[in-house]
This record gives C-alpha cells, structure tokens and sequence, in this order.
C-alpha cells in the first residue's frame, strides 16, 4: 500500500497566476496517453491570488490517496526558485528538482515582510537537492526566446521531461497532451516552449543556461 | 462507460447528470463550485441550472422542483449549509417526492473558508442521512445512489465531500452521455396535509423520521460502501482496529501495509451510523484509533456504541488528543498517529502527532519526517524565505477603492467593515483597510451596530456585488428603517471574482445562457429609501476621493458605487512603464498601494513594473509625485 517502484510523484510549485493548475493538467494528461493511471491535487481558491500554490501529481498504480507524504515525491518541478525551497520537506532523497531561477517577489517584501534573498536561496537548493539532481532553468533566457513570460510553466515541464524527471513521461508525451488541451490560440506557442528545453539542454553543454545539468 | 479524468467536483456532476437530474441550484463557494459549472456545461437539453441569489434560495428552488417529482440537485460550500438551514431543517420533516440531494463541499484546514465546521454533525442535526465519499471515482456513483436514497426515503440526501476529494482529480469510469438517465417529472400534486408545515404535521412527522433513522441504521451496515477489511487478511485475528473516512481513509492506506495486523473500519454514511457493522468491527479488539477530519463523528458514535453495548474497547482520537482536534489530516499527520497507535518503528511511544498543522503552503518551513530527523542537524541552514499570503491581482479596481476611501477619510475616526469576496484581501497591508469581516452580507449590519455605540465614527461597509444580492439587501433595509448612520461602498466589479468569475443579478447573464436585464444596484438602493447614491469609477482617483469625502458627509445612510470590471476579465492591453531618468526611487507607489506589478530594485531603490502582471490601471500614474510612471490606460 505505500509508495513503491510503481508509481512516480511530482511536486509542481509556484505562485498563484503562474499555470501550476495547467501544468498539472497537462502533466496528467500525458501520463494518461501512456496508459497510467494519475491522481493530482491542487491548489485552487484564495491562495491562487498570489500565493503559493502546488499541485500534487501521482502517476501509476501505486497510489490511494492524492496527496503525496513529506519526503516521498520523486521530484519537484518549480516555477519560482522560493516555492522550490518551500515545497523541499516532500523530496525524498535522492528525487530531483527542476526550478525557474526567476523570483517572484512577494508585496510583503516591500512592506516590510521577510527580503527575497535570492542568493541565499539557490545555494540552499544547490546544497540540499545536490549538483546533480538540481537542473536550473534560465527563466529570461526562455522569456526572450518565446517573446513571453507567461508559458514558463510549459517551459519548466519540457525541462523536467528531458531530464527525466517525470518519471515515463515524455518530450512527446507532453506535446501530445498540449495539442489534446490548450485551445488553438496558444498552440504554436505552447509546443515552442516545450522544446525550448531542448534549446537549454543543447546550450548547457555549453555551461551557459543549465546548471547541474544533464541529471543522472 | 468511458474514463474520463475529472475533478472530483466534475463528477459528481457527471454523477447527478447521469442519474438523471432536472434541477440544478446553488450559490458559488470554494470548494463546491466548479460542480454546478460542470452540470451547465454538459447538461443535456431539459436541464435546468441556476447560480441562485444565495444558498437558501437555491435550496428551496430545489425543494420546489423535487416537490413536482424531479430529481433536484444543491450544491454549496459548509458555510453556505448556514444560510441555507432554515429551509433545510424544516424540509427534512416535509419531505420530498422526486431525489433531491444537497451537495455539501466541507473544507479542512480550512483553506478557503470562515470556519472548519462537519456537514456530518449538521446532517445529524437536521436528520437527514449524509455520505462521506473518499475519491473523484466514489463521489461519482454516490451520487446516483444518493438520488436513489432520497426517492426511496422521500427525504433529502447530504453527500459531503472535503476539499481533496472537490479538488483531486481521478481517471473515473463515467456513464457515456446517450446512457443518462431521463426522468419525466409526475408535476406537483396538491396535498395540503403533506406539503405544508404545521404543528400537528411536525409532531407525526418527527416521530417518523427517529423510527426511519433507527431502521435505516441497520440498513446501511449492509451498504456496500461501509467496510471492514483486514490488513493481514480474512482469518487474522487483529487487536487493534482503525476507523476512518473521507479522504482520511487514502492516508490511512498509504500508511499501511501486510506487515501491520489491524482492521479497518471506514464509514460511508456517518449519520444514520452503521452500528450492527460497527459493533462487528468492535469485536475482539482492544483498541480503536479512529482518524477523522473535523469533528470526532465516528469516534463519538464508537464511544456509544460500546457503551450500549457493554464493550471495553478503548476508543481514542480527537477526544483522546491521538489525532489533531482541528486543521486538515495529511499523508504524514495520519502516518505518525498510525506508528505511535501501532507502536511501530522508533517512533515516540506516547500519542503526540497533534503538532502537525494543516497541509499549508503558507508554512514558514518544512517539517522533516521522522526517519529524517536523525540527518536533519547535518543539514544546511534553510534560508528564510518570503511570505506569500494572497493580494489583490495588480490593477484590482478594489485595490484603487479602497485607497480612495483611505485617502479621502484620513485622520479621521473610522470603521471599515469587509465581508466575503476579493475584497476581503483590502486587509493586507500597505491597504490594511479591513476592520471586521464575519460572514456574507454582515458589514453592513456591524457598522450599525458600532455606530449605535460609538455615534462619533465614520462608519464604512464594503460589499461586494454578489455578495450584496446575496445577503446585503436586507441589510440596507434595516440601516435605512432604523435611522442608522453609515456609509455603504458597492464595489462592483460585475462578476463574482473570489470563486471563478460566475454570473449574479447584476451581470444580465444566467447559467441557462440567457441575456437577461439587469439588476440594478443604483435603482435597488433608490428603491429603499436612500437619497445619496453615487457611482464613481474608482480608476479615476482623484474624483474617488473627492467622491468619498462629499458623501461621507451626508447624514445617515448613503451609498457609493465603486464600478470598475474585474481585470482577469476584462484583460485590459495596456501597460505601464517607469521612466527610469524621472523616478527618484521614493517607492510612494510601492508603500501606498502594495501592487504586485510594482517591483523596487534592490540596489538603486527605484520602481520597475513586471509587465506580465500590470494590466495598466493607472493608479501609481496617478500618484507618482515626479510622474515617472506612464503607458497605462484606464478601461
């Protein structure tokens, strides 16, 4: 009844507005083009106005309940490099975790809440998830790619596929669950910025976009 | 059949659309909305579907259809089962003809609500049986089991499902749409001596339901969603046992495996209780945990049912602090209450899981699970991170009035009474312009009440145009006849943004598709008596203030329409930039308004705005001492 071998668990987190809902959506559907069953929580409600917001998402047999247990996600996809820290207590060791380096600064910030010590943060990821299971996506390099911030939850999936972190799913898998889904208008859009993870993957060989990448 | 992945609200509307319902009302509310929008969407033609002004008059639109024999569905979220009792309660002694089932979304934690309160205590209450689904997959065919019930009983059904089970979502094995039942109503046959209530009706009908009650608690020890099973299989003979339900029973499961000897109890249908099964359970065992959410249901009805019974088993829980009394149950909440009862691992001996809060992402840090925290000392630092609670969306016009009202009314003694909606968010600071806040439509009563004992302060309610159809009314009312002093604020923002933007009165459009004339809140407000009645765009600061102040002056009840649309609708094209070479880096705009869309630099102080969050209001334009600010354009 626990978490085996067959299932995979991913933690999807971010910021109310950034399409943690759609990503989950389309995370789900391809695992369902491959046959497997999926089960995914979420967040909806008050905190999607510009809160934290995460998706659980559980693919294959092995699951009864939606959420996952603390400690037992096999990676974390983040689409705000704080939210990655913030969902961290889910990873279990050894799982991956795949993060925008953008911040989304918080009002409260400003306002006298806790700074956004970006710094402090991505060493952190860095110490704790470890080089090799941490993969970096170069947010604005992506922006200035697509012409658009607002498909960087599209971008982090295409990442996580090609490094594996998504358990069976696939490059395709996902574009053949964003052609099922996302209405014509943002198509084009949509399937560029999956391969845009194909773009990074090939740059980093050149240590420019990724860092601590490929993942093994 | 055909799978389908849905959201458990979907299915259950999937469920009552398969089951042949012709009825559908409610009020929109987090968690149980997206279920009403699912049957508009899919209904097939002869369905009727309504957002109700609020959850009593749903409630008894649906009551009236299942008097005239159709199946009729409710949906609303726990708080709304309050507006909603009144009918409720006296409908459970009325009776039904056609399946009528209220559909009550309850929320652990909470996470988007008032108060933490259990449908299944209610159900009880109003005597009317309730199932407790645990998946997408089971809320599905509950449904049509629940319509099947009600028809049979001739009484309401509650199904309650908790957030997780609204808002997961679940590959479900659904009926195709050409094998959905279709019923023909019989029409309402007039019978004064059923359907009207009266003294005499009440005292027949009240007896009949307890001796109803008594012999469908025996019955559903025999439902088939009423289990016992065993971890170690049909012949063990296990001391200890787990009650659970709901959701609660998935984390129960992951947290079990063959190793562990108990038995399982988990309750479907926590009123009437299934005591024969449960009694069934109790034998042999020792020990019961029982692992619920919200209030200890079960945990209670096992503690009776041992005392009725003569049983020893000892019954622990919520009452006996081995699981948390309030907040929502988690995979590892449940996890650890489980090793301490089965006395597994290294765990603590003693009962202490209580310290888990609820699933929150709010949380300042993550707590480790147990088999870390040996590691957890070689660890780095976690570094602090910022906090997120939920703002206002950049370019909100609520944002705009209520830094109209703050301008306007500044150094003065005064009262801002909130309600429930987006606005409610008008709290956070740098606005910090929330003093109260109860439930729907209860600003505008509380300011009356301050004012009756403080006459010196300018009192405010704010209320927002759903809320203000759907129990603001009758507020007005009593201000205007009891020669209050107050000034109400309509932000109206032509949707119901909170809960997903539904249509109200106001808005001219109904859940059918129709275009339909608008209710007026300028004529509805003439209409009672008030004479001061102004609607001013809130964009446009300077007339906002100017606006505030004039009517604020005026004697006892007046009314401002603060009339902007909601962004996330409208999506205005504009944005606004900062001239870099003009900004002094004073971050006024930052301090006064708190705008998401504003973001000062770290080093040089000056403001940049994310362009993908600014929907270019205007309103830092407006108030940029060096007018550094530009690009924006007001809707």
């Amino acid at each position: 009844m626990s978490n085996g071998a067959m299932s995979t668990d991913i933690i999807l987190a971010g910021v109310g507005g950034q399409g943690a809902v759609l990503a989950s959506k389309l995370l789900a559907r391809a695992a369902m083009g491959r046959g497997l069953p999926v089960k995914t929580a979420e967040t909806i409600g008050m905190a999607q106005r510009g809160g934290s917001v995460f998706s659980h998402v559980r693919l294959g047999e092995d699951s009864s309940s939606p959420l996952i247990g603390r400690g037992r996600a096999d990676a974390i996809v983040a689409f705000e490099p704080a939210e990655a820290v913030r969902q961290l207590s889910f990873l279990r060791p050894g799982g991956r975790v795949v993060t925008s380096d953008a911040p989304v600064v918080p009002v409260s910030a400003a306002t006298g809440g806790p700074a956004y010590d970006l710094p402090a943060i991505m060493s952190y990821l860095h110490e704790r998830v470890g080089e090799k299971n941490l993969a970096v996506v170069d947010a604005a390099a992506a922006e200035a790619e697509l012409g658009t911030a607002r498909v960087l939850n599209v971008v982090l999936l295409g990442a996580a596929a090609r490094a594996g972190a998504l358990g069976p799913v696939t490059l395709d898998d996902l574009a053949a669950a964003v052609r099922a889904i996302v209405s014509p208008r943002f198509l084009d859009l949509d399937l560029r910025a999956l391969s845009i993870g194909d773009v990074f993957f090939r740059a980093d060989k050149k240590g420019q976009v990724l860092r601590g990448w490929p993942m093994k | 059949m055909h799978r389908e992945f849905l959201m458990g609200n979907e299915a259950m509307a999937v469920g009552a659309l398969a089951a042949g319902v012709n009825v559908v009302a409610g009020y929109p509310g987090t968690p149980s909305t997206e279920v009403l929008e699912t049957v508009a969407r899919r209904r097939p033609e002869g369905v009727y579907v309504e957002w109700s002004v609020n959850e009593k008059a749903a409630l008894e639109v649906a009551a009236g259809a299942a008097y005239a024999g159709a199946r009729a569905l409710v949906t609303m979220k726990q708080v709304g089962l309050n507006v909603a009792s009144d009918p409720l309660m006296s409908l459970s002694y009325i009776g039904v003809k056609g399946g009528m089932v209220v559909l009550v979304a309850d929320d652990p934690g909470p996470i988007s609500s008032q108060t933490e309160q259990d449908t299944r205590t209610f159900a009880a209450y109003a005597k009317l049986p309730v199932l407790d689904p645990s998946s997408p997959s089971e809320a599905y065919a509950m449904m049509g089991e629940a319509f099947d019930l009600s028809e049979e009983l001739a009484c309401p059904v509650i199904v309650r499902p908790t957030t997780r089970v609204d808002h997961g979502y679940e590959d479900v094995e659904v009926a195709d749409a050409c094998d959905w039942a279709h019923r023909e109503p019989e029409g309402f046959v007039r019978d004064p001596s059923r359907w009207v209530i009266f003294p005499a009706l009440s005292v027949r009908a009240h007896a009949a339901i307890e001796k109803r009650d008594a012999s469908l608690a025996e019955r559903l020890s025999g439902y088939a969603r009423n289990t016992v099973r065993q971890t170690a299989g049909p012949d063990a003979r296990p001391r200890l046992g787990i009650a659970t339900h709901g959701i609660s029973a998935t984390y129960v499961a992951e947290n079990l495996s063959e190793k562990d000897d108990v038995r399982v109890l988990r309750v479907a249908t926590p009123y009437p209780f299934p005591e024969h099964l449960a009694a069934d359970f109790l034998d042999g065992l020792d020990e019961v945990l029982c692992v619920e959410e919200l209030d200890p249901v079960i945990e209670r009805a096992l503690i009776a049912t041992c005392g009725r019974r003569g049983l020893t088993v000892k019954i622990r829980g919520k009452l006996t602090s081995d699981i948390q009394p309030s907040g929502e149950n988690t995979v590892e909440s449940v996890g650890r209450a489980l090793d301490a009862f089965l006395r597994r691992g290294e765990g603590p001996a003693g009962p202490s899981p209580c310290s888990n809060g609820p699933l929150r992402t709010d949380e300042p840090q993550a707590r480790p699970a147990h088999a870390e925290l040996r590691a957890e000392k070689d660890r780095p630092t976690p570094p602090q991170l910022p906090i997120r609670p939920p703002v206002l969306c950049a370019g909100c016009p609520h944002r705009a009035s209520f830094y109209a009202v703050k301008c306007a009314m500044r150094g003065k003694k005064t009262l801002f009474c909130g309600d429930i909606g987006c606005y409610t968010l008008g709290n956070a600071k740098p606005l910090d312009m929330v003093d109260t806040c109860l439930c729907m439509g209860a600003g505008i009563n509380i300011a009356q009440g301050v004012t009756h004992v403080e006459p010196d302060t300018a009192a405010f309610a704010f209320v927002g145009d759903s809320t203000f159809f759907a129990s603001g009314i009758t507020g007005v009312v009593n201000a205007f006849y009891n020669q209050a002093d107050m000034t109400l604020v309509v932000l109206d923002n032509s949707t119901t943004a909170m809960t997903g933007h539904q249509p109200h009165p106001g808005t001219g459009r109904t859940m059918m598709g129709q275009v339909v004339e608008k209710v007026s809140v300028e004529r509805v407000l003439l209409a009672i008596g008030l004479t001061v009645v102004e609607t001013v765009d809130p964009l446009d600061h300077e007339r906002a203030v100017e606006t505030v102040r004039r009517v604020a002056d005026e004697p006892g009840v007046k009314a401002i329409i603060f009339r902007s649309p909601c962004v996330v609708l409208a999506r205005p094209q504009a944005r606004s930039a900062v001239d870099a070479e003009k900004c002094v880096g004073c971050q006024r705009c930052v301090r006064e308004l708190g705008c998401p869309a504003l973001v000062p630099d770290a080093s040089t102080g000056k403001v940049r705005i994310d362009a993908a969050q600014c929907t270019g209001c205007t309103l830092c334009e407006q108030i940029c001492p060096t007018h550094a600010i530009s690009g924006g354009e007001r809707l």
